[in-house]
């Protein structure tokens, strides 16, 4: 290789300058820091918190380290963002679909839903969801049981808790039939390849997922039972439930908001997707007769999935970040917990902030891999 | 003729160098803040974003209250006109990093005094312009008339990034009692979580719950009660390292609170300048050299007294008048049985 100058001259200098711009905001924060008395490190992270979160995956209390806090906030965020994804793509494939459904009523539905939601500020959506939404629910005491054991409620939605006797033998079978189903998916397959012959693997599998749980119950001892919430009162007008499980308003106004605005974006995705896919592979497959269901899986999907995964990624990343809006709501996420009360309470600004932007970075980045990884394994496989 | 002027010339550098010498000496005396403060021509001043009797905004955008009085002192000890004040609203979370970014100058946000806020991030707390503890506001319909009354499972709402949250859990963990905390970033929205019922308690400053509960849909419903969890010593901040600016904002609080020991207000300012007593005289300027040190004039303390008036009169107007906190409590003289005490202006 023979390099020249005036090939490899700008590149260097631009290489120089991002140096120098870090260097110079680096300096600077250090000399300002230094000035104001403020010291610069992580060891806060191992001190106790001394503050307590509303709603907590892992066991926490104010005991805990700061990094245990950080840790929860974490994963309350990854919580609603996956309820958030999970919902928002499950919406969105339905309303995208529907929009160019021959049917005019569901057609101008789904329309008229994608473009109310998505024209509105998320944060005003979170506020409705919250404030206004929350005001409409019941107090504890005057709810209605919603199929006799669950209660929707101004201070959350409580469900019953489910008690399990040897859970993991229910687990194992629930891992073998899934294993058993993806082994006569391939075998099933190869025969329709080799023979042509079509084997019900739909029906079968669907009898297995059923059947070897049920067995679990019947002859491998395992039982559920259900703890039911229970009113208590705590003064005269003040009444909580107790036992089961309880889900705080606040997860549900976010993560209900989330995915109602993600889920229109991802609709147009689908739109674009299936709309992308030409008109000529419907009809030809068609004419090999195939029916309009096998059109869809088997000829329009796998085509249309190529154009609808790279923009819906952008959509799950836009979700994941979006989800540092819950501050406005209290819902204690990474950016309530952490980039909040503990950068309050120790003052630690520059350190917590970097910490949570490469937290926020690493997610990203992660669901980008993963779906960089699903977008290639869908693409067309050159041969 | 040549061979003078080059005495001449050298004279006139001497005498250059010195005088440079000097001036500089003089303006090193003045802090960087001030010096900033003055050229800018306001006072840069942080405070809430609407606590009504501490910093309040109406529907003009004029600011008022007690906190928003410390700035208005000190905008009237160094510029002449307790209207050069530009205010910013912060939020808790937001409120020591604008200080010490450089963004305002004076942080006056009802903002408790503790060792770890003084020591640890670069603030130095100047004085304390009102005494508060921490209380629990409920509905008078739950029956609740202590806090002995609490059980477990109670929901508590409240703001983050306030000494508020560790209370809390102290006094609940003192008690054995289970709590749901549920923060809030911003007031008003703890206000609406609690005014729908979202939960059972309202916690923060006891002088904050009374002004929130005048925005309550209906503020008869809800009571304060009687315990106080806590001390809360609210005051002015600024950034560590300019002490001569942290003297000059102490001592503008300090003169509110002497002038109304020694009856100086803002109607008889004026006519103190000729009291028989050396210690009015000093506070509106009439005497003593107060305001050298700050590198002032010698009117500045009256400046703030005509302008601004005492502390007495800032309480009245700010939170007596408005029906917040009508009984003054320990934010009361030391001399008429309060904690209010100054050191003096000498």
């Amino acid at each position: 290789m023979n390099f020249k100058l005036k090939d490899i001259g700008p590149q260097l200098i631009t290489v120089l300058a991002v140096v120098l711009v870090f260097g110079f905001f680096t300096y600077n924060a250090q000399v300002n820091m230094e000035n104001r008395g403020i010291d610069f490190g992580y060891g806060f992270l191992s001190q106790e918190s001394s503050f307590d979160v509303q709603f907590s995956l892992i066991e926490y209390d104010g005991s805990h380290s700061y990094f245990r806090a950080y840790l929860v906030g974490l994963l309350n965020t990854i919580l609603v963002s996956v309820i958030g994804i999970v919902i928002a793509t499950i919406l969105g494939v339905i309303v995208g679909i529907a929009r160019l459904s021959p049917n005019y009523l569901i057609n101008k539905f789904a329309a008229f839903y994608v473009e109310f939601f998505r024209n509105i500020p998320l944060l005003l959506q979170i506020f409705f969801w919250y404030f206004a939404a929350l005001r409409a629910l019941p107090l504890p005491q005057d709810a209605e049981p919603m199929f006799g054991v669950s209660y929707l409620t101004i201070k959350g939605l409580y469900v019953p808790a489910f008690i399990w006797q040897n859970y993991n033998i229910f687990f194992y079978s629930v891992v073998a039939a899934v294993i058993a189903i993806i082994v006569i998916r391939t075998y099933a397959k190869k025969v329709q390849e080799n023979q042509g012959k079509q084997t019900p693997v739909l029906l079968i599998s669907i009898g297995l997922i059923l059947i070897l749980p049920l067995l679990s119950f019947l002859i491998g001892g395992v039982r559920l039972s259900f703890e039911v919430p229970v009113l208590k009162q705590l003064a005269t007008t003040s009444f909580i439930y107790e036992g089961g499980v309880s889900l705080p308003p606040e997860l549900i106004a976010l993560a209900l908001s989330l995915s109602l605005y993600t889920a229109t974006f991802i609709a147009e995705c689908v739109r674009a997707g299936i709309q992308g896919v030409g008109k000529g592979q419907k009809e030809a497959a068609a004419s090999i007769g195939l029916n309009p269901n096998q059109v869809l899986k088997l000829v329009v999907m796998p085509q249309a999935l190529r154009i609808i995964i790279p923009p819906t990624t952008n959509q799950y990343l836009n979700l994941t970040k979006n989800s540092s809006l819950a501050a406005a709501i209290a819902y204690p996420d990474l950016v309530l917990v952490f980039a909040g009360t503990a950068l309050m309470q120790t003052g630690k600004a520059i350190e917590i902030v970097s910490i949570t932007m490469f937290t926020y970075l690493t997610l990203s980045i992660s669901i980008s891999i993963l779906m960089n990884w699903y977008n290639k394994k869908i693409a067309i496989q050159e041969k | 003729m040549f061979k003078y002027l080059k005495q001449l010339t050298s004279l006139v550098a001497m005498v250059a160098v010195l005088f440079t010498f000097t001036t500089e000496t003089m303006a090193a005396k003045k802090s960087k803040t001030l010096k900033n403060t003055q050229k800018k021509g306001f006072v840069r001043c942080g405070v809430s974003q609407g606590l009504p009797g501490f910093s309040n905004a109406d529907a003009a955008g004029n600011w008022t209250g007690v906190d928003v009085d410390v700035c208005r002192a000190v905008a009237a000890a160094v510029l002449g006109d307790a209207n050069k004040v530009k205010f910013t609203p912060l939020s808790a979370k937001e409120r020591f990093t604008a200080l010490t970014s450089g963004e305002i100058d004076i942080l006056s946000r009802n903002t408790t005094w503790t060792l770890s806020r003084d020591a640890d991030i670069g603030l130095t707390f100047v004085g304390v312009n009102f005494y508060d503890g921490q209380g629990f506001m409920v509905r008078k319909s739950s029956g609740i008339t202590s806090t002995s009354q609490f059980k477990d499972g109670i929901s508590a709402c409240t703001n983050i990034g306030t000494t508020t949250e560790l209370n809390m859990r102290d006094f609940f963990n003192s008690k054995g009692i289970s709590y749901e905390p549920v923060a809030f970033e911003k007031a008003d929205e703890v206000v609406a979580a609690y005014d729908a019922g979202r939960c059972d308690t309202y916690t923060t400053d006891k002088s904050g719950l009374a002004a929130q509960r005048t925005k309550m849909s209906n503020p008869d419903e809800h009571i304060v009660l009687p315990e106080t969890i806590s001390k809360e010593p609210l005051g002015p901040v600024v950034r560590q390292g300019d002490s001569v600016w942290e003297d000059i904002v102490r001592w503008s609080l300090n003169t509110m609170i002497e002038a109304e020991e020694l009856g100086i207000t803002s109607a008889n300012a004026d006519s103190m300048k000729t009291s028989d007593n050396p210690a009015v005289k000093r506070l509106v300027g009439a005497e003593g050299e107060l305001g050298a040190a700050f590198g002032l004039d010698n009117e500045w303390n009256l400046r703030i007294i005509k302008q601004v008036g005492n502390y007495g009169e800032s309480y009245k107007r700010n939170i007596a008048d408005t029906g917040i906190l009508p009984d003054r409590g320990p934010n009361e003289l030391w001399t008429k049985g309060g904690i209010l005490y100054v050191p003096p202006s000498r």
